[in-house]
């Protein structure tokens, strides 16, 4: 095979990879738009949030530390201990359940029945809460996130193709992890939805609010219920995206990138959700080898909100959005 | 007793449609104009001009903008920061290419040129709607910002990336550059926010401004009683763009002097003047003023009190600041909803009746 070419495969693959990791974020956005039609701008940072709050746990750090320090003149920084991974991924998920409380109870109860633009002005106002929240808990340093995630470059792909095309592929053992355990949230997300009580009663309460009201369903409890399912799955995408890259700002960011992902999916739809990741990964890759070093690279910070705008053009509810139809 | 229509006899139709119908609101009104003009602009200092004055302007400009796209027109936008990085590029490329043409017509074209571009990602808006469309503006944002940093014609070939404005003069006085005076700076801004308001305020009365509003309160309603989508969603774009070009223009070249467009025209911008109109008031023009100042003196007023009076670090204070405007923006939306120009509508509704309620 022609080496372009199987450079070109290579990114595609990566591209797959990185995919995967946008539809964890847009699912997180798909879960709670199904449910109570709210458009969370928050998810990137309760990422964010929830990754800082996993290292925070690990390392043993004193939450407030800086805070405490400037008011009452301590100097406190780490309680001296390091948590093992698991332990620490539980706590950190407790923290989300209780953070989808917190806004079940503080926000979202007082906002009822208002207009989408204010609940997502109000999603807004909370990921700015949340940044500095989670800055001043843990210090806005760039942490290092490990949870023993097998790292580096596959051996077994790169020899494999190796002896199979002379050229080894690059796959980070990462991105395979990510895929995996996208896979099984997906996999065990549906599941629940289908088989389980609270399941049921979640999809009643995205047809139908007060048709799901009137049969005896708490509304209340389902968006406690899929904020924390939300939480959990920002935790998720915070620890593979932190593994990676380190926990930083710009974890927040990979919300927005979410965002052309679900416009390609559809809001509605969970496997949109996959499916647009997957095109966006890939075809965000490809672009910027093929194209990108004509134009001058760095391609990427566009070419999916481009692409998604192009394909609203023709099909302004997605791929697997449920149609609009408009009455006067 | 002083704020009431009573006695105040309109006697032709032009009295009858004029902007503030009530004596007391044309009092204050012309008040507000003349400490504007004939006060502040003489005690003016550079602190201020620098700190609240001169950003407080831009932004309602740019707020101004914003706010007939998504306020009166209703198509939400996140792209105003990649808006306004138009702007601030096309100002730049006129003024260095035709230095002797004045900066005043420079601003005005850069506006023109910001409206041909908003427009062109306007055109989506005839499809999509509402968040489709919002995040569809990101498009535009991401996009333009990566232009400009990697074209390097629209920074003149400069070895920093950076675009900075020369020095130039409107009747002998500098208006940009370094060696401008407070009170240029101001009434330049001023000038402009005056003239730009004012049409505001006239076209959202007008014709133009009813059939946004219709298109905004239901569109398939209004084009079935005769209002044509496609020229006024365009029209609101191309309107909205002249303005938030024209307050990017002045922000680089009398507010910042130098840009660097990721920094100075990044999504942050987007959010903050979308801050500004919500908290201010969707489809008020007094909304947009209200809220670019109270956008532009909250961070002003923590930053003096946490890191001046309580002395924190300045990055303790960022952190805090960022959760305080996040918090009270939560909060604003929950008590009220249609901004603080709700609140003064209701006040005014209280002043009518009183002192005697009934």
């Amino acid at each position: 095979m022609p080496d372009q070419l199987l450079y070109a495969i290579e990114a595609g693959l990566n591209g797959l990879m990185a995919g995967v990791l946008y539809a964890l974020v847009a699912l997180g956005f798909v879960l709670i738009f199904k449910a109570s039609g709210i458009f969370n701008y928050a998810q990137g940072v309760l990422a964010l949030f929830a990754a800082l709050t996993l290292v925070g746990f690990q390392n043993g750090q004193i939450p407030f530390a800086h805070l405490l320090n400037a008011i009452f003149g301590t100097d406190l920084h780490e309680f001296g201990w390091h948590l093992p991974a698991i332990v620490a991924i539980v706590l950190a998920g407790g923290v989300m359940v209780l953070l989808a409380i917190v806004i079940e109870r503080y926000v979202l109860k007082h906002l009822v029945n208002q207009a989408p633009i204010i609940l997502f002005m109000a999603t807004i106002g909370m990921a700015y809460f949340l940044e500095g929240l989670g800055d001043i808990m843990w210090g806005a340093d760039i942490k290092k996130l490990d949870v023993g995630l097998p790292q580096g470059i596959n051996e077994t792909i790169d020899s494999v193709t190796y002896n199979a095309f002379g050229y080894g592929f690059f796959i980070d053992n990462l991105d395979i992890v990510a895929s995996v355990v996208a896979a099984a949230l997906v996999i065990s997300l549906t599941i629940f939805s289908q088989y389980s009580k609270q399941g049921r009663a979640l999809r009643a309460v995205a047809d139908d609010h007060q048709a799901a009201l009137s049969v005896g369903i708490s509304l209340r409890f389902i968006w406690v219920l899929v904020w924390s399912i939300a939480g959990f799955v920002a935790l998720v995408a915070g620890i593979m995206w932190g593994s990676k890259s380190g926990v930083q700002f710009s974890l927040s960011l990979i919300a927005l990138k979410a965002l052309p992902v679900l416009m390609l999916g559809g809001f509605t739809s969970i496997p949109g959700a996959i499916v647009g990741g997957l095109i966006i990964g890939m075809g965000e890759k490809l672009f910027e080898f093929f194209v990108g070093p004509m134009i001058g690279g760095a391609t990427e910070n566009w070419f999916a909100y481009v692409l998604a705008l192009l394909f609203l053009v023709f099909r302004p509810q997605g791929l697997f959005g449920e149609k609009i139809i408009e009455r006067v | 007793m002083f704020y009431r229509e009573a006695g105040d006899f309109k006697t032709s139709y032009a009295d009858d449609s004029q902007t503030f119908p009530i004596r007391f609101d044309r009092l204050r009104y012309y008040a507000v104009i003349a400490v504007a003009f004939g006060i502040v602009p003489f005690v003016i200092n550079d602190y201020w001009a620098n700190a609240v004055f001169v950003p407080f302007l831009i932004y309602a400009i740019a707020a101004l903008g914003l706010n007939i796209l998504t306020g009166y027109c209703g198509q939400v936008s996140l792209g105003t920061g990649g808006f306004m990085a138009v702007g601030a590029y096309a100002c730049y490329k006129l003024m260095t290419a035709f230095p002797e043409v004045s900066i005043l017509i420079h601003v005005l074209l850069a506006g023109g040129v910001t409206a041909v571009v908003g427009v062109l990602f306007g055109l989506p808006s005839l499809r999509i709607k509402g968040f489709y469309l919002a995040v569809a503006t990101l498009a535009a944002q991401f996009f333009l910002v990566w232009l400009f940093n990697k074209v390097p014609w629209f920074y003149n070939y400069s070895a920093s990336g950076q675009i900075s404005a020369p020095e130039r003069t409107i009747l002998g006085q500098a208006v940009t550059g370094a060696n401008t005076t407070a009170s240029a700076k101001y009434l330049f801004c001023l000038i402009i926010l005056f003239a730009l308001a004012w049409l505001a305020r006239n076209l959202t009365r007008g014709t133009v401004g009813r059939k946004w509003m219709a298109i905004r309160d239901m569109d398939i309603a209004a084009e079935i009683i005769g209002v044509n989508p496609l020229t006024t969603k365009l029209s609101a774009f191309a309107i909205s763009s002249f303005y938030i070009g024209v307050a990017g223009a002045l922000f680089f070249a009398v507010y910042l002097g130098a840009a660097e467009v990721g920094e100075a025209f990044g999504i942050q911008k987007s959010f903050l003047i979308l801050f500004m109109i919500i908290i201010g008031g969707l489809g008020s023009i007094f909304g947009s003023f209200a809220g670019a100042a109270f956008m532009v003196l909250l961070p002003v007023l923590l930053k003096n009190v946490l890191v001046g009076q309580l002395g924190w670090a300045t990055d303790l204070a960022a952190h805090v600041e960022l959760m305080i405007v996040g918090a009270l923006i939560v909060i604003f939306l929950i008590a009220e909803p249609h901004g603080m120009a709700q609140l003064w509508r209701l006040a005014k509704e209280k002043l009518r009746l009183w002192p005697f309620p009934h």
